[in-house]
């Protein structure tokens, strides 16, 4: 009986030796190991052994099956991989089917980045209408009709009461009627004016900011707009403050970075001064508050806004502004 | 507003650098846009010397010299008389632009050519001398560019004062913050008037019936005057700042204006009727020439300045063609007044005028400088036209405005911008721009500004004043407190972000059109008489016709931005769009309503043609299946999408639209081009299109999701295929199932739809997979054939369908 699985196992590696491809290998593993295989039968058989046979038998036949069956294993695995390794390639170089992402507008996208960094300073998000009154647009912000400060602003006017905004400012009295102080808010959004060519389009984005509180001061609303000019550019961008005027602020900054092209040496963008307007500021004018019913000896706040477009040109080097709205494809996929 | 250095240090000592002049006074507020030099335009004259001369052949007048010009010698004809060999003489070479605003260039003169230009001090703006040529110095040489070789330099600075300013809009006004930063004073110009026995009451009167439009009106005589040019350093400064001299009582008033920021009006004295002043509104009607000749409508709002017959000036606008100093004119009606600045600046607006006096005048001039400036004129005149003053000076002052008062709080001021000053420094501060100030006690001080500064009134004023004067840059940065509580998050917003992204994911790049579009859009998009888009919202002055009118749909700009894209060759495009429409209410100065809107479009090809596949066009489902995946992403569930019946179709195509539905409620359309419209629009491929109600589709975003259970025993499906009529739509079969609420059905999903052979023509095969699944067990067959058989009667039964055969 034991000469027969010694047999057996001679066999069976003989016929290995000679197998030379994976199916006669799998072939092999079932006519010895299968069902009716050869070392199954002979593990049945041990059951007709006399008793004291039996566990040497079985020890045998097992140690011979569980050879047999990691012979037969590691055959097939160095068959496949042989087999691998020469024939059966894809060309990797060919394209892979298109999964296209769409873009963001460079518009939404830097106007999200500018309202995220004033979300972490604790600033919330307000919206406001487009098509605004004379009030909210001009009066409620200081700016009386037949006021020379008009004309800073090239109006489009719906009838004489109703005009497309101007800025988003008129977010600031709208706030604030609404809402008792503080008040820390970012409006982001469309604004409008009679004006077209290189340099201006006649609709375009701003992104306003309005804090009030007690005890605010010209010292914050530098401190504000200097993180957000660090985190917007970067933490090495210098910056300036400068006296301006705007009718619902006083006093009134105009905020200026170093030019982000040449560096301050110099440049077409920067008109050769080395600084870039990039925000108008200032603190609150009383006369705003008047006009909401906040408690000017209570309160005090600063306002700000930029242009987006503006900000976008210089984070991504775009010379005209037109290009945002002519929307080619060509330019919107580079975002 | 242009102020030239030379001009400016007459009344100040600036002793800086032009550049770091214009940097102070940029960073005191006063914005330089650019400096140029004003002899700039003689880069192109050098010195030059005559080396030969003979007579032209042609003209005996004229002369062809010889001229060394340094690098080479070159022909220029010339007619002066005091030319002669050896000379040194400014010549032009072409490309120069002479003061008169010719530019030189190589031509024949007479036959014979000449390459330059042989100049006088007058034709070079560099003297009255016109007789002759220029005679220079031996001591230049031939080829020195002549700016260089006279020191000629004068920078003039171009600033963009803001409109608060009204106080700069003058020379000295300029100097008054230069000697702020300069620590010093300004040098007011002397005035003194010469005596005369005469009196100017016993000449002309003033009298002025409005006195709310006209609180000043101030008037002097001169006499004798002889009307000329004006001497040419008068001319000169006006040149300096871009004016243009006329003779020498119009440029004395001009000069005066620009020195003190008072606008001043000469009327010729003979040409006033009665010989007096009126200062009244004009009458409904009435009619005005200018002095650019213009004939002027006015109406009752208007102030005008009249004689004792009619309107001789339109008040602090321009003055009258009526009354005009001629070079007959011999007496000279001056004019000094203070206007109501709104008054002035409706006036101009609606005459569409705007001139040096009323830029002045609707921003505020000095109400104390009427009579300085009026006797500074007066004193010119005398000077520069032989004229002799009449004596006194007419000051109708009806109302005059209050001085103002303003307590200034050092704590309050050092509040409100984080600074630590204290009351001597501040007081210092004030007293650098000639503010008056008092100390009242320990903290307040009294604060009295000077009449020019017209924009300040109150103590927010003074701050920006103090910060302006110590400087934006030396006030140290704080940070606000924020307390972390209390934030607040816009659901509009976050869930606009959420559905941006997800069109992006979906390969749909955002576009961004203007919210005017052309009046004609809906007539392009076909849209009903009687359809709300038809409520559109006029731009009164809108910049162009395709910008006339506020959009009620975003299909148009996306029409647009297709046909901008195909017209470059980009042919496969997807687009969306988020963005207001605005309807209008019907009432004049109602705001319009605004709608948030979320459009796309798709054209061209369903995915890049690549070795795997081939193009296949987008369609109708591919469209669809964009939105009813974005539904599903926001969590909405119960949007439908039903066949748009064809006569309610505009600017799709009949038969290929679909209307969403929230429930009952419009959310908005989905389908494919009107064939017409594609046409309107110029577009020669078809494109999808949906547009959804963005503010209706945000009531049915849920703000919370709660999580269902995994099923842990198998599903089993089942097949059905129906042949039903071509028109039933397959939401109703689907609906059809549901209602018939049998809780083991899971899903129902539409395996295929076919038309054509062999299904009877007016017949759609329709086939679902419907998956059936139990929550507490493994269903076995029978019981899912039991139920697969009742819901295959009742759809049959529904929809008067049978099975294929």
């Amino acid at each position: 009986m034991e000469k027969d699985i010694e047999q057996i196992q001679e066999q069976a590696l003989k016929e290995l030796e000679v197998a030379s491809d994976v199916e006669s290998i799998k072939d092999l593993s079932i006519r010895y190991l299968g069902r009716k295989g050869k070392v199954t039968q002979f593990l049945r058989s041990i059951a007709d052994l006399p008793p004291e046979q039996k566990p040497e038998a079985g020890k045998k036949a097992n140690k011979t099956k569980r050879l047999l069956d990691a012979k037969f294993k590691k055959a097939v695995k160095q068959l496949e991989t042989a087999s691998l390794e020469t024939e059966d390639r894809i060309d990797v170089s060919l394209t892979g089917r298109v999964v296209r992402q769409g873009s963001l507008h460079p518009i939404t996208q830097v106007a999200q980045q500018i309202c995220d960094i004033f979300i972490k300073l604790g600033f919330d998000i307000a919206e406001g209408p487009e098509v605004e009154t004379d009030y909210y647009n001009f009066e409620a912000l200081n700016i009386p009709k037949n006021h020379p400060a008009r004309d800073m602003q090239d109006t489009f006017y719906i009838s004489k009461n109703i005009v497309l905004r101007t800025h988003t400012s008129p977010t600031q009295p709208r706030i604030m009627e609404q809402q008792k102080p503080p008040v820390r808010i970012i409006a982001p959004g469309k604004v409008y004016r009679c004006d077209s060519d290189l340099t201006h389009t006649p609709m375009f984005h701003q992104v306003e900011g309005l804090l009030v509180d007690k005890g605010i001061s010209f010292g914050d609303l530098k401190g504000v707009l200097t993180t957000f000019v660090h985190q917007m550019f970067d933490a090495e961008t210098s910056l300036r403050f400068r006296p301006s005027y705007f009718p619902f602020t006083e006093p009134s900054a105009e905020v200026d970075i170093r030019c982000v092209i040449c560096r301050g040496a110099g440049c077409r963008v920067c008109s050769h001064t080395g600084w870039l307007e990039v925000l108008g500021s200032g603190m609150v004018h009383p006369a705003v508050f008047e006009n909401v019913g906040y408690d000017t000896t209570r309160y005090s706040g600063f306002a700000f806004g930029m242009g987006v477009e503006r900000i976008a040109m210089l984070k991504y080097r775009i010379d005209d502004i037109r290009k945002y709205f002519e929307n080619d494809l060509r330019f919107l996929r580079q975002f | 507003m242009k102020v030239s250095l030379s001009w400016l240090t007459q009344y100040v000592d600036v002793g800086m650098p032009p550049e770091d002049l214009a940097d102070a006074l940029t960073m005191a507020g006063l914005e330089v846009e650019s400096i140029s030099d004003r002899y700039e335009y003689l880069d192109r004259v050098v010195v030059s010397r005559i080396a030969k001369i003979v007579s032209h052949p042609q003209a005996d007048n004229l002369k062809i010299c010889q001229v060394d010009v340094g690098y080479r010698v070159i022909p220029v004809v010339c007619g002066a008389p005091n030319v002669k060999k050896d000379m040194l003489a400014p010549c032009a070479l072409p490309g120069t632009c002479l003061p008169d605003g010719n530019v030189l260039k190589k031509e024949l003169i007479c036959g014979e050519t000449s390459e330059g230009m042989l100049c006088s001090e007058a034709e070079l703006g560099l003297g009255a001398s016109g007789a002759g040529i220029m005679e220079l110095a031996s001591k230049f040489s031939a080829g020195d560019p002549l700016n260089r070789a006279l020191g000629l330099s004068d920078p003039v600075f171009e600033i963009d004062l803001t409109p608060n300013r009204a106080d700069c809009l003058s020379i000295i006004g300029i100097g008054r913050e230069v000697a702020a930063f300069k620590n010093t004073k300004v040098k007011y110009p002397e005035i003194s008037l010469p005596e005369s026995c005469d009196d100017i009451s016993n000449y002309t009167s003033v009298k002025i019936l409005d006195p709310d439009l006209c609180p000043r009106y101030a008037a002097m005589l001169v006499f004798d005057v002889k009307v000329g040019p004006s001497p040419f350093w008068l001319q000169n400064r006006l040149i300096s700042v871009g004016l243009k001299p006329i003779n020498n009582v119009v440029d004395a008033t001009n000069f005066v204006m620009m020195e003190t920021g008072q606008p001043l009006h000469a009327f010729d004295f003979d040409r006033l009727a009665e010989n007096r002043i009126v200062v009244r509104v004009a009458r409904e009607g009435e009619t005005f020439t200018t002095l650019d000749q213009k004939e002027r409508r006015l109406d009752t709002e208007m102030l005008m300045i009249c004689d004792g017959e009619k309107p001789v000036a339109i008040g602090g606008v321009m003055g009258g063609s009526n009354s005009e100093v001629e070079d007959t004119t011999t007496r000279v009606l001056l004019e000094s007044a203070y206007f109501d600045p709104v008054c002035i600046r409706k006036t101009a607006k609606k005459m569409g005028l705007s001139t040096d006096a009323s830029h002045r005048f609707e921003r505020g001039v000095d109400p104390r400088g009427t009579t300085t400036a009026l006797h500074r004129v007066a004193q010119l005149i005398v000077e520069i036209s032989s004229g002799k003053l009449i004596s006194g000076t007419i000051d109708e002052h009806p109302k005059p405005l209050p001085d103002k008062i303003i307590d200034c709080s050092v704590n309050a001021l050092n509040r409100h911008l984080g600074t630590r000053l204290d009351q001597n420094e501040i007081e210092s501060f004030l007293r650098s721009i000639e503010f008056d100030v008092e100390k009242i006690d320990s903290d307040k001080l009294r604060v009295f500004p000077p009449s020019c500064r017209v924009d300040i009134s109150r103590f927010e004023d003074l701050t920006e004043e103090i910060a302006r004067l110590l400087g934006y840059d030396n006030i140290g940065t704080t940070f606000p407190l924020i307390p972390a509580d209390d934030r607040k998050t816009s659901w509009r917003v976050d869930s606009r972000v959420r559905i941006k992204h997800l069109m992006t994911g979906m390969g749909f790049t955002e576009a961004i059109n203007y919210s005017f579009i052309s009046k004609l859009s809906c007539d392009r998009l076909q849209i009903r008489p009687d359809d709300p888009k038809r409520k559109e919202v006029e731009i009164l002055n809108h910049l162009s016709e395709d910008q006339s009118v506020m959009r009620t749909s975003l299909v148009p700009g996306l029409l647009e931005t297709m046909h901008r894209n195909l017209a470059m060759q980009n042919k496969n495009l997807k687009f969306f769009e988020m963005g207001n429409v605005f309807f209008s209410t019907g009432e004049i100065d109602r705001q319009p309503i605004e709608v948030e809107m979320l459009a796309g479009l798709w054209t061209g090809i369903r995915n890049d043609a690549l070795w795997l596949s081939e193009e296949i066009n987008c369609d109708f489902y591919d469209l669809k299946g964009v939105v009813e995946e974005l539904l599903r992403s926001l969590g909405v569930v119960n949007g439908t999408f039903t066949g748009m019946p064809p006569e309610f179709c505009c600017y799709t195509k009949p038969g290929y639209t679909a209307e969403v539905f929230m429930t009952d409620e419009p959310l908005g359309i989905l389908g494919e081009l009107h064939p017409n419209v594609l046409r309107n629009y110029d577009l020669k491929q078809t494109a999808y299109i949906f547009e959804l109600n963005f503010d209706r589709l945000l009531e049915h975003i849920p703000a919370m999701k709660s999580a269902q259970p995994i099923p842990k025993f198998p599903a089993t499906s089942r097949d059905i295929t129906l042949i039903v009529d071509r028109n039933v739509e397959a939401l109703k079969i689907l609906k059809c199932v549901e209602t018939l609420d049998e809780d083991l059905v899971e899903n129902l999903h539409l395996l295929d739809v076919f038309e054509g052979d062999p299904i009877p023509s007016d017949k759609k095969s329709v086939s679902f997979r419907i998956t059936y699944r139990s929550f507490q067990e493994t269903l076995d067959d029978d019981k899912v054939n039991r139920i697969h058989k009742n819901i295959a009667d009742s759809l049959l039964k529904e929809f008067d369908a049978v099975l294929p055969a």
